[in-house]
C-alpha cells in the first residue's frame, strides 16, 4: 500500500474539469472536493452539495433586528421616559420606520455573513487548507481520496483523458502546512 | 458555461488576445506584488500633504472649537454639512455598482465593483469624520448612540432625522465593509498562495483560510446575492434619510417632499462621476485597459446622463413648485438662489450638473476618455455646489431681514474640506498597493463568455449572422484597447 493520500487532477479549463468530474462519476470514483479560482455554476449539484440555507437564516436575523429596534424604541419612548410632545402619541410608529429598517438590514447582514463564515470555517488567521497552490490562480483542481479509491492508474487515465494538465499524487493532504 | 455562448451583439467586457487565467491574476496583482512606480509616489505624497492639512485643520477645530469656522448665528450649518453630504453622495456608487448591478445581472460590474466599493468605504469614512468634527465636543460623540443621556434616563430623540442618519450611515458603512471584505476573500487567498515570507503570513491571516472548495463558492454566491438584495434598499434609504435632515425642517428651500428621490439621484450621479474620475486614471497608470474597457466607461456615462437628467428635472420641479405653492417664503428662497448674492453658486451648479452632462448624449464625447474625465470632475464640482446652494443660500436670508448675512469660509473650513480629499486619496492609493483593484475571481468568471477572444473564436467558427458580426465589429471601433486590423482580415 502506497503512502499516497490524495490524487489531484489539475485542469487549465473549467469545461475540461467538468468533463473530468463526469468521467470519474461514471466510473464510480468518489470525488473528495473541487478547488477552483472562481465559482463554477452547476458544479454543486453534481457533487451533491446541498442547497444553502443561509437565506432562511438571513430572514430570521433580519426579523430579529426589526423586533429589537421596535422593542428598544418602545421601552425608551413609552416605558422608560415618555415625552409629551403636544399630546402626540408616545409610540410614533411612522417615525421609527427608517431606524427599524436600518437595524433589520444591519442584523441581517452581520448574521448572514457571520453564519457564512462559521459554516465554511472562515475566520482571521485560520491556517489555509490548500492542496494545490495554483487552485486560487489558474488551475481547476479535482481532489480524490486515494485511500478510498484504490485504482490509482485508472484515475490518472481518466483525469488525463479529460484534459488534466497535471496529475499529482500527494502524500500529505495539505501542502500549506509546511 | 458550456454549450452556451453569449450573443455576438453584446460588446466584450475583456479585450485583448490570448488572455489566460494566469495572465488575469498576473496583471491585476502587478501593482500589489511589485514596488510602486513614480506616479504612485507623487500621488501618494500629494495625498499625504492633504491628509496632513486635514489633521491640522481638524486639530485646530477641536482645540479652538467650531468658532474657527466661518459660521455665524444665521448660517449655522455650511461647509461641514456640505462636505458631509457630498462625501455620502460619492459613497453611493460602490454599493450601487456591486448590489444593484448584481441583481440586474449586469456583468460589466465585475471589473469595476471592487474599486468602486473601496471608494464607497473611504468616502463614507470622510463623511463620518465630518460628523465627528462638527460636534463641539467630539469626545462625547457617543451621545448620538441610543444610550440614556449621560447614562441617566433621557434618551436620544428617536423622532429626529439626525438620529436616523446615525443609524443609516453606520449601517451603510458596516454593511458595505462586510460586502466588500467578503468579496475580497478569494482574491486575498490568491495573493497569499503566490506570496512568500512575511507577506504570506499577513495575507494568510486576512484570507480567513479561504480554500476555494465547492461549498465555499456556492455559499459565497448565495451570500453575495442576499447581501446585494438587502444593500439595494439600504443604498436608497441612506440618502433618503440624509435628505430628511433637511426635508423635515421648516426652512423654505429645504421643506420639500421631492428631496428623497432628488438626493438619491444626485448621489448616484456624483458617485459614478467619482468612480470615473478615479478609474480613468487607475486603468491608465496600472495598465488595466483590457479589463476596464470603453464599454464600461460608456455605460457609466449613460448612468451619469440619466441621473444627471433626473437631477435637472428635480431642480426645475423645485422652481415650479416654489411658484405654484403660493408660499411667498418658498418663492423668495428660490428667487434668492437664482438672483441673490449667491447666484453665482446657483448658476455654477446648474451649468455643471444639468447643462454640461447633456454633452454626454454625443457618442464622440462619451467615448472620449479625456472629455469624460473632465466632465466627471465638472460633475463633482457641480454636486458640491448643489449642497452648498441648498444649505447656505436657504439659510443666509432667514425670516428677519435684520439678521440677513453672508457666509464666507475661513482657512479652517477650506482646510477640513481639501484635507478630507487628501485623506480619501491617501486611503485609495494605499488600497491600490495592498489589495487587488479588480475582483480577480469575478473577471475570470466572464472570460469564457464575454471576452473579445471568445467572441473572436465565435466569429472564426462562422455560423453567425453576418449583419450581427458586422454590427459587433463596428461597436469595437470606440475601444482604445482593441486592434481594428485583427478584424479587417475577417
Amino acid at each position: 500500500m502506497s503512502n499516497i493520500k490524495y490524487i489531484l487532477g489539475s485542469f487549465g479549463d473549467p469545461d475540461e474539469m467538468l468533463t473530468g468530474i463526469k468521467k470519474l462519476q461514471e466510473n464510480n470514483i468518489s470525488i473528495y472536493d473541487v478547488y477552483t479560482p472562481m465559482p463554477i455554476h452547476g458544479i454543486e449539484a453534481k457533487l451533491g452539495v446541498k442547497r444553502s440555507r443561509l437565506d432562511i437564516a438571513a430572514f430570521f436575523f433580519g426579523i430579529t433586528g426589526t423586533i429589537t429596534m421596535l422593542t428598544g424604541v418602545y421601552l425608551a419612548t413609552v416605558v422608560d421616559w415618555p415625552v409629551n410632545i403636544g399630546g402626540k402619541t408616545h409610540f410614533a410608529l411612522p417615525d421609527f420606520i427608517p431606524i427599524t429598517f436600518e437595524l433589520t438590514i444591519l442584523f441581517c447582514a452581520f448574521g448572514l455573513v457571520g453564519s457564512y463564515y462559521a459554516s465554511t470555517h472562515l475566520f482571521p488567521g485560520r491556517a489555509p487548507r490548500v492542496m494545490d497552490l495554483r487552485a486560487t490562480d489558474d488551475r481547476f483542481v479535482i481532489a480524490i481520496d486515494a485511500k478510498q479509491n484504490t485504482e490509482h492508474e485508472k484515475i490518472d487515465e481518466l483525469l488525463k483523458g479529460a484534459g488534466a494538465l497535471e496529475v499529482k499524487h500527494n502524500e500529505r493532504k495539505y501542502i500549506s502546512y509546511e | 458555461m458550456a454549450g452556451h455562448n453569449e450573443s455576438i451583439l453584446r460588446e466584450p467586457l475583456i479585450t485583448g488576445k490570448d488572455i489566460t487565467y494566469a495572465q488575469i491574476t498576473e496583471e491585476i496583482l502587478s501593482p500589489v506584488e511589485n514596488k510602486p512606480n513614480k506616479a504612485w509616489w507623487i500621488g501618494f505624497i500629494l495625498a499625504l500633504c492633504g491628509a496632513t492639512l486635514w489633521v491640522v485643520s481638524v486639530g485646530y477645530t477641536f482645540w479652538f472649537g467650531i468658532g474657527a469656522w466661518g459660521l455665524n448665528k444665521t448660517v449655522g450649518w455650511a461647509w461641514d454639512i456640505t462636505g458631509f453630504v457630498w462625501w455620502v453622495g460619492i459613497g453611493h456608487a460602490g454599493t450601487l455598482i456591486s448590489a444593484v448591478l448584481l441583481l440586474f445581472r449586469q456583468n460589466w460590474r465585475n471589473s469595476i465593483n471592487r474599486s468602486a466599493e473601496a471608494m464607497t468605504i473611504f468616502a463614507v469614512i470622510c463623511a463620518a469624520t465630518y460628523v465627528v468634527s462638527h460636534m463641539g465636543r467630539p469626545w462625547l460623540a457617543y451621545w448620538v448612540l441610543p444610550l440614556p443621556n449621560q447614562f441617566g434616563s433621557l434618551w436620544v430623540n428617536f423622532n429626529s432625522p439626525l438620529v436616523w442618519d446615525m443609524f443609516a450611515i453606520s449601517t451603510y458603512f458596516s454593511v458595505s465593509l462586510l460586502f466588500w471584505y467578503t468579496g475580497l476573500l478569494p482574491d486575498i487567498a490568491t495573493i497569499r498562495d503566490r506570496a512568500t515570507g512575511i507577506r504570506k503570513k499577513v495575507y494568510t491571516i486576512f484570507s480567513f483560510g479561504w480554500s476555494g472548495s465547492v461549498k465555499t463558492w456556492q455559499r459565497f454566491e448565495a451570500v453575495s446575492l442576499i447581501l446585494a438584495g438587502i444593500s439595494t434598499p439600504l443604498v436608497l434609504s441612506v440618502h433618503t434619510i440624509v435628505s430628511m435632515d433637511f426635508a423635515t425642517s421648516v426652512i423654505p428651500g429645504w421643506h420639500t417632499t421631492i428631496f428623497p428621490p432628488y438626493f438619491v439621484a444626485g448621489a448616484i450621479f456624483s458617485g459614478f462621476a467619482m468612480v470615473l474620475t478615479l478609474l480613468l486614471v487607475v486603468r491608465k497608470v496600472l495598465g488595466l485597459e483590457n479589463y476596464i474597457t470603453m464599454f464600461h466607461i460608456e455605460s457609466m456615462n449613460k448612468i451619469i446622463i440619466l441621473t444627471g437628467s433626473i437631477v435637472g428635472v428635480a431642480y426645475l420641479t423645485e422652481l415650479f413648485i416654489a411658484w405654484y405653492s403660493g408660499s411667498q417664503y418658498e418663492l423668495y428662497a428660490f428667487q434668492n438662489r437664482i438672483a441673490g448674492p449667491f447666484a453665482w453658486a446657483y448658476w455654477l451648479m446648474m451649468t455643471c450638473n444639468v447643462i454640461s452632462p447633456q454633452l454626454l448624449w454625443f457618442k464622440k464625447i462619451r467615448t472620449n476618455i479625456a472629455a469624460t474625465w473632465v466632465l466627471s470632475i465638472v460633475v463633482n464640482i457641480g454636486m458640491w455646489f448643489e449642497r452648498f446652494v441648498i444649505i447656505v443660500t436657504s439659510l443666509h436670508r432667514d425670516y428677519l431681514p435684520s439678521s440677513w448675512t453672508m457666509f464666507s469660509p475661513t482657512w479652517v473650513d477650506v482646510g477640513v474640506f481639501v484635507g478630507s480629499i487628501g485623506v480619501f486619496f491617501t486611503l485609495f492609493l494605499l488600497f491600490l498597493r495592498v489589495l487587488p483593484s479588480i475582483a480577480i475571481a469575478e473577471v475570470k468568471m466572464i472570460l469564457k463568455s464575454s471576452s473579445e477572444q471568445s467572441k473572436m473564436k465565435l466569429i472564426k467558427e462562422g455560423n453567425l449572422d453576418k449583419e450581427h458580426v458586422q454590427e459587433y465589429i463596428e461597436s469595437l471601433e470606440k475601444f482604445d484597447s482593441v486592434k481594428q486590423e485583427d478584424y479587417a482580415k475577417i
